[in-house]
C-alpha cells in the first residue's frame, strides 16, 4: 500500500460508480481517511524501537532470540543447564543468564549469539542483578542462603551475604546505592546496602516472596508473594509495607492465583504482575493501587518484561511453553509465539 | 536493696527468656521403620524426629527476624515409657503443642488421657480416614494425608489416563485391608472398575535368599493369572511384597499402589516447586533422604512456625484458632499453599504420583473441578464428612 499524501488535496482518485464532482472528493476523502488510519495501524504493527527479546528456556538449555518486528524466534542460542535467571549487561552487549545445574553465569555475546564466557556465582543460580554501575552482580543461592556479590571484570564471588532462608527476588535501586533480596522460605525482604553490604531492614511479608522491583523514584519496593498470591509495596526509609494489592479472577481458585514476576514502567505509574497458574498478568494502576486489566496469555505466566518503548508487555508462559505479545495501548493479546520448554525469563534489548 | 534489684532482674531474664517462645513437643514411636524407598535403603531409626528437627530449623529462622524462639523436645512411647508417661512427661513440661507420629491405637489413646485437651495435637503419622471420620478426634489436625486422599489422587491419574480396569493385589495386614477398602470407595467415586481382587496369602520371603528369583518367577505369574486389566493395583503397606510384582506379572501391566507408582504425600523424586531445597537440607540433616512421615512431621512444626509468625504470637489458644482459620497458609513445596479443612482438621494438599526415580505426575488432574479447593477433591469433602455428626 502506498502511503502517500491524501490525494483529495489535487487530483481525484478514481471512482468506480459515475457521479457529479461532490461524491468523487468526499470518496476522497473516505479513501484517504483510510490511508492514514492504515498507516497509523501498520506504524503500531512495526514500532519506532526494534527490539531483541531473549527468553530463557529453562527445560531446553537454551536461549531463544525474538525480533519484536517479526514477533518471531530469529535464532536458538545453546547456553549451560537449567538457564532461569537473565539479564542484560549494563552497556547491553550481553546478556547474562543463570545456568543453576552448572552453577555459574553464562555470558552471551549478542552479536555473535552465543556464549563467549561465564562467571562464577556460588550453586545454583537462579535470579540475579545487575549493578547499573556494571561491575557487579548480586546472586541469590537458595541452598546456602546467601547471595553472592560477583565482581564481573575480576570474574570472581567478591563477598557472600548471609541472608534469610532460600533467597530469590534480587534487584538493585535505581540510584545503585540499595539491593533488595527476597527470602522465600522466611518470607522476608532485606534491604542490603551496597557499598557496605550490610543488611539494613528486614521485612516480614506475605508467604514465599519472589520478585522484587524498586519502583523508579527509589522510594518504594514492590514484592510478589507466590503462596498468598498478594503484590506488598514497602516504604524504603519507613521501611514497612504500606500497601498491598490483592487479586481475584472468576473462576480461579484462590490456591491457583500466585504473583510471581513483576514489573513497572518507567514513569512508575503502572505495574505488571505475572500470575502464574491463574494464567493471566494483572495491570495495576499504581496511584489507585488497583487492578485496571487482567490479560489471558498462556500457561504458567512466570516472568514479564516491557519492550524498550513500553508499548508492549511480553510474557514468559512456563508449562505452554511461548511467551505472549501484549499491546499495550490496544490493551490486548496480539501474539503468542512458540519458543523452547519451560521457558522462565526475558529479557529485551534495543 | 541490692538483693531486691537483682531478684527482680532475675525475674525478668526468666519472663523475657520464655516470652515469645513456643515449645513443642513431638512423639514417636521406637523401633526400626523399613525404608518406604526399598530394601536396599538402610531401615530408619529416627522417622518423624529427623522431619521436626529441619522444621523447627526453618522456624528459627525465620524466628531470628521477628523474635520468636522455637524449641522442639523429643519424647519416645515404648514398652518401658507407655503413651500414658509420656503424655504426663509433656504436661509437666507445660508444653501444648504435640506432634505425632503414633497408630490409631496410641494417637487415641494420647488425645483421650485426662489433661489432653490441654493438647493441641498434629497427626503425622497415622493415615486412618477413621480419625477424620466418624472416629475423628475434636481439635485434632492432621498433616499426613489420608487413605482416601492417597487413593483418590492414585484413581484419579489412572483414570485421566484412562487405565480403568484394575486388577487389586491386598496384603494380609489390616492396613493392607483398609488401603484396599480406600481403593474400592475411590474405584467408584471416579469410575474405574476393580475387575479382579486377590488377597496376597503367600508368607513374606527374605529378599536376600540365593535363589530368592527363581521361586518368584514362577509364582507370580501364576498368582497374576486373572481376567484382563489395565493397571495392577497393590495395597501392601509395609512394603512386604509390592516390589515383587513389577517386571513378573502375568500380562505386561503397570504397577501402582504402596509399590510402583506410590500416590504419597512425599517422596523423595519431588524437584519441584524448589522442593530440592527441602530435599537437600533434610538430607544434610538426616543423613538420609526424606519420608512420607518425616515431610509430615516437618510439615506440623512448620505449620505452627508459620502460625506463630503471621498471628505474631505464641499463646496456644490463639494460634490453635488461627490454624484453623481462613487465613492460614504454609508453603509444602508442593505448588500451592496447603490449609487445614475445616470439618474434620485434615491438611489438604497435592498429593504426589512418584515413579521409583522421577515424580510422575501431581494430583489432583487437571479437569476436576470443586467450587472451593480443587484439592479438597481428594478424601473426604465437608457434606460427606462423618466428623462431628
Amino acid at each position: 500500500m502506498r502511503l502517500s499524501a491524501a490525494p483529495s488535496s489535487r487530483t481525484p482518485t478514481p471512482d468506480p460508480s459515475p457521479q457529479g464532482g461532490g461524491e468523487l472528493t468526499a470518496c476522497a476523502a473516505i479513501a484517504a481517511r483510510f490511508l492514514a488510519v492504515s498507516f497509523f495501524a501498520i506504524a503500531a504493527i512495526n514500532p519506532t524501537i526494534a527490539d531483541t527479546i531473549y527468553v530463557s528456556n529453562e527445560q531446553d538449555n537454551t536461549i531463544s532470540v525474538i525480533d519484536s518486528a517479526s514477533l518471531s524466534v530469529t535464532a536458538t542460542i545453546e547456553v549451560g543447564r537449567r538457564p532461569r535467571g537473565i539479564a542484560l549487561s549494563a552497556d547491553r552487549r550481553l546478556v547474562y543468564v543463570a545456568v543453576g545445574d552448572d552453577d555459574r553465569i553464562d555470558i552471551v555475546d549478542r552479536a555473535a549469539r552465543k556464549v563467549i564466557g561465564s562467571l562464577p556465582s556460588g550453586e545454583d543460580p537462579e535470579a540475579f542483578a545487575v549493578h547499573p554501575d556494571g561491575r557487579r552482580l548480586f546472586v541469590s543461592n537458595e541452598n546456602e542462603n546467601r547471595v553472592s556479590v560477583v565482581d564481573i571484570a575480576a570474574g570472581n564471588i567478591a563477598i557472600e551475604i548471609r541472608v534469610g532462608s532460600e533467597p530469590e527476588g534480587v534487584a538493585v535501586s535505581p540510584d545503585g546505592n540499595l539491593v533488595v533480596n527476597t527470602s522465600e522460605s522466611s518470607s522476608m525482604v532485606h534491604v542490603i546496602d551496597a557499598a557496605s553490604y550490610r543488611m539494613l531492614a528486614s521485612v516480614l511479608v506475605d508467604a514465599r516472596p519472589r520478585s522484587a522491583q524498586f519502583t523508579p523514584d527509589g522510594k518504594s519496593i514492590w514484592v510478589s508473594s507466590e503462596l498468598r498470591g498478594t503484590v506488598s509495596v514497602i516504604d524504603v526509609a519507613a521501611r514497612k509495607i504500606t500497601a498491598k494489592v490483592s487479586f481475584a479472577v472468576p473462576g480461579i481458585a484462590r490456591e491457583n492465583i500466585q504473583a510471581v514476576g513483576l514489573v513497572l514502567t518507567r514513569d512508575g505509574t503502572r505495574a505488571f504482575v505475572a500470575l502464574g497458574p491463574a494464567n493471566r498478568v494483572a495491570e495495576i494502576d499504581t496511584r489507585t493501587l488497583k487492578v485496571t486489566r487482567y490479560y489471558l496469555v498462556g500457561q504458567r505466566v512466570w516472568q514479564v518484561a516491557l519492550s524498550s518503548d513500553e508499548k508492549r508487555l511480553y510474557t514468559a508462559n512456563g508449562n505452554s511453553g511461548d511467551v505472549s505479545v501484549i499491546d499495550l495501548d490496544a490493551r490486548e493479546v496480539v501474539k503468542s509465539i512458540r519458543v523452547g520448554r519451560s521457558p522462565w525469563g526475558l529479557a529485551v534489548a534495543p | 536493696m541490692k538483693f531486691i534489684l537483682l531478684a527482680a532482674l532475675m525475674l525478668v531474664g526468666v519472663a523475657a527468656a520464655h516470652a515469645d517462645e513456643l515449645t513443642i513437643a513431638f512423639v514417636g514411636r521406637a523401633g526400626l521403620v523399613s525404608s518406604p524407598y526399598g530394601a536396599l535403603e538402610a531401615p530408619i531409626t529416627d522417622q518423624g524426629i529427623a522431619g521436626a528437627r529441619v522444621g523447627i530449623a526453618d522456624d528459627n529462622q525465620t524466628g531470628e527476624l521477628t523474635g520468636q524462639t522455637f524449641v522442639l523436645k523429643h519424647f519416645v512411647v515404648s514398652e518401658q515409657n507407655g503413651i500414658a508417661a509420656v503424655a504426663a512427661a509433656i504436661a509437666a513440661d507445660h508444653i501444648r503443642f504435640v506432634v505425632a507420629d503414633l497408630d490409631e491405637g496410641a494417637l487415641r489413646a494420647l488425645a483421650t488421657l485426662p489433661g489432653a485437651e490441654k493438647f493441641l495435637i498434629l497427626n503425622a503419622g497415622a493415615p486412618d480416614d477413621r480419625l477424620r471420620e466418624e472416629a475423628c478426634l475434636p481439635g485434632m489436625l492432621h498433616t499426613l494425608p489420608s487413605r482416601a486422599m492417597l487413593t483418590d489422587a492414585l484413581a484419579q491419574y489412572l483414570v485421566w489416563k484412562q487405565w480403568r480396569r484394575w486388577f487389586v493385589v491386598a496384603g494380609p495386614t489390616p492396613a493392607d485391608k483398609l488401603y484396599a477398602a480406600a481403593l474400592r470407595r475411590s474405584a467408584k467415586k471416579f469410575g474405574a472398575a476393580i475387575t479382579t481382587e486377590k488377597d496376597w496369602t503367600f508368607r513374606t520371603a527374605n529378599a536376600r535368599a540365593d535363589t530368592g528369583h527363581v521361586t518368584l518367577q514362577t509364582e507370580i505369574p501364576a498368582f497374576t493369572r486373572v481376567a484382563d486389566h489395565d493397571v495392577l493395583v497393590v495395597a501392601d503397606e509395609a512394603g512386604e511384597f509390592g516390589d515383587y510384582l513389577e517386571g513378573r506379572s502375568a500380562l505386561p501391566r503397570p504397577v501402582a499402589g504402596t509399590s510402583g507408582l506410590v500416590a504419597t504425600g512425599w517422596s523423595r523424586v519431588n524437584t519441584q516447586w524448589g522442593a530440592t531445597q527441602l530435599q537437600q537440607r533434610f538430607q544434610k540433616s538426616a543423613g538420609r533422604p526424606m519420608t512420607p512421615v518425616d515431610y509430615a512431621a516437618w510439615l506440623a512444626v512448620r505449620a505452627l512456625g508459620e502460625a506463630a509468625t503471621r498471628a505474631a504470637t505464641t499463646d496456644p489458644d490463639a494460634l490453635a484458632a488461627w490454624l484453623r482459620g481462613p487465613e492460614f497458609l504454609v508453603a509444602g513445596f508442593k505448588g500451592q499453599g496447603q490449609s487445614f479443612r475445616a470439618w474434620d482438621g485434615q491438611m489438604r494438599q497435592p498429593v504426589l504420583i512418584a515413579g521409583p526415580r522421577l515424580l510422575v505426575s501431581v494430583s489432583p488432574q487437571p479437569g476436576y473441578l470443586h467450587r472451593t479447593s480443587e484439592l479438597d477433591t481428594l478424601g473426604t469433602d465437608r457434606d460427606e464428612s462423618k466428623c462431628g455428626k
